[in-house]
């Protein structure tokens, strides 16, 4: 994209207009040219907007929670946003994002704005480009942001260096599997919910949830257990409190400013990974590297050995 | 520069039967595509919104109630008002093929009747996306 062309895109989306949100949103997604233009104007208006993360197992009701956060959120917010991501196929990078079936009630609502992202090959629960979207999102006047994540296991924690509070959600009924929850994606659980709290079980599950708390008794913020029914709403004031009481002490405390600081350095960190590999990519050239591949395949050269000969260019 | 075709795919109106738009999705992530799928019962004012935040190349819209002489033209019309002029719009369903000349003067550039092969569709959409954003560029 020529300079004035993203000059022009930015003048409009900071108007507000939806259809350039939408585009400049694309721009930095692809890194298009003219997404390192974009976001050098947009940076320094970021860090304003509430950003909320929900994550937790597929099937637990994140879509339906997010519908409802959006709408409880429009009641005191002028703009909010969604961005949803959903996995990409690993075999043909296609995707099917269905989040927004969900979501049929926020469409036509003026003050908010869906994005749905795919996966794109990366694993931690987010699409690389999540934290530039959302900066995006953020420095364009969005007043709070929710980010979903992709149906999540054990080891998805990227949301918790996009966002301020996370929320894990899960439901009654997973049994055992509530164990394979407990590493890793409980740890960044800011806020619990179980959703779904109608259904049998619930009491059980928060109370399995509960016990795995106490163990982690050192941690200055007591992770509030939420229940929900994001179906009919039942619960929903309360995870809104929950979650400004979480942003109130993360300011306080001075959480917050650590978890940019972190956000900072991972966002950095990944564009100079990409911008070395780009760089390292053109360096190698791909005959070099089929070449090398094929004699690892065959076993006459081990894959270190290929790695310091391609290096050394 | 690696950009994802995305495609809206969409229910319009009242029928509920949403077995062809979901496997008409699912050949089209399989051809590579992102396909923001929004399910049965979408207005035309939802549907272009939804391209329109999605920034979408193309909206594929199912039909099976006989109301595509209402939904098309008016779909059309909103791309128009919003200013997606390079979004490709195209149908399947239960058209008659008496009705085809007057949607594509609307703009509904192709109809996939009941047996067309999902080949087919893909190839078109995959052929006709950088067509159309060629064209309005």
């Amino acid at each position: 994209m020529a300079a004035t062309a993203t000059v022009d895109l930015l003048a409009r989306a900071r108007g507000g207009d939806k259809r350039s949100i939408a585009r400049l949103v694309s721009v930095v997604e692809n890194d298009e040219p003219g997404a390192a233009e974009a976001m050098r104007a947009l940076y320094p208006q970021t860090g304003r907007a509430q950003i909320v993360g929900i994550t937790g197992p597929p099937g637990g009701g994140k879509s339906t929670l997010v519908n409802r956060l959006a709408g409880t959120y429009r009641e005191r917010a002028s703009r909010v946003a969604i961005v949803a991501v959903d996995p990409s196929s690993p075999f043909t990078g296609g995707a099917i994002l269905g989040d927004r079936i969900r979501m049929r009630e926020r469409f036509l609502d003026e003050g908010i704005f869906i994005r749905s992202m795919a996966s794109r090959g990366h694993a931690g629960g987010l699409a690389r480009a999540t934290a530039r979207v959302v900066n995006v999102l953020d420095a364009l006047g969005t007043d709070v942001i929710l980010v979903e994540t992709v149906g999540v296991g054990q080891e998805e924690v990227d949301v918790i260096r996009v966002v301020d509070t996370v929320c894990l959600v899960t439901v009654p009924g997973l049994g055992d599997d509530i164990q394979a929850i407990k590493a890793g994606v409980l740890e960044i659980a800011d806020v619990l919910v179980v959703n779904k709290a109608d259904r049998p079980g619930a009491d059980e599950t928060a109370r399995d949830l509960a016990q795995m708390l106490s163990l982690a008794k050192d941690r200055p913020w007591k992770t509030p257990i939420v229940r929900t029914s994001a179906q009919s709403g039942d619960g929903l004031p309360q995870l809104v409190d929950a979650i400004d009481k979480h942003r109130a002490w993360s300011r306080e405390s001075g959480e917050y400013l650590e978890r940019r600081r972190a956000a900072a350095r991972s966002e950095v960190e990944a564009l100079l990974q990409e911008a070395l590999l780009r760089e390292l990519a053109g360096r190698v050239g791909e005959s070099r590297l089929a070449a090398a591949v094929a004699r690892v395949a065959e076993r006459s050269l081990d894959p270190y050995a290929a790695v310091e000969e391609l290096l050394r260019g | 520069m690696k950009r994802p075709i995305r495609v809206v795919v969409a229910k319009a109106g009242l029928d509920g039967h949403d077995r062809g738009a979901k496997v008409v999705a699912r050949a089209l992530r399989d051809a590579g595509m992102e396909v923001i799928y929004t399910g049965v019962h979408q207005t035309p004012e939802q549907v272009v919104e939804t391209a329109l935040q999605e920034d979408a190349d193309a909206i594929g819209l199912s039909l099976l109630s006989g109301a595509h002489n209402y939904i098309f033209p008016r779909v059309s019309e909103l791309m128009k008002e919003k200013g997606l002029d390079d979004v490709l719009l195209f149908g399947g369903g239960i058209i008659p093929e008496a009705d085809w000349p007057a949607l594509s003067k609307v703009g509904v550039e192709r109809v996939f009747p009941p047996g067309a092969s999902l080949e087919e569709i893909t190839t078109y959409v995959r052929e006709a996306v950088p067509r159309k954003r060629g064209a309005a560029a």
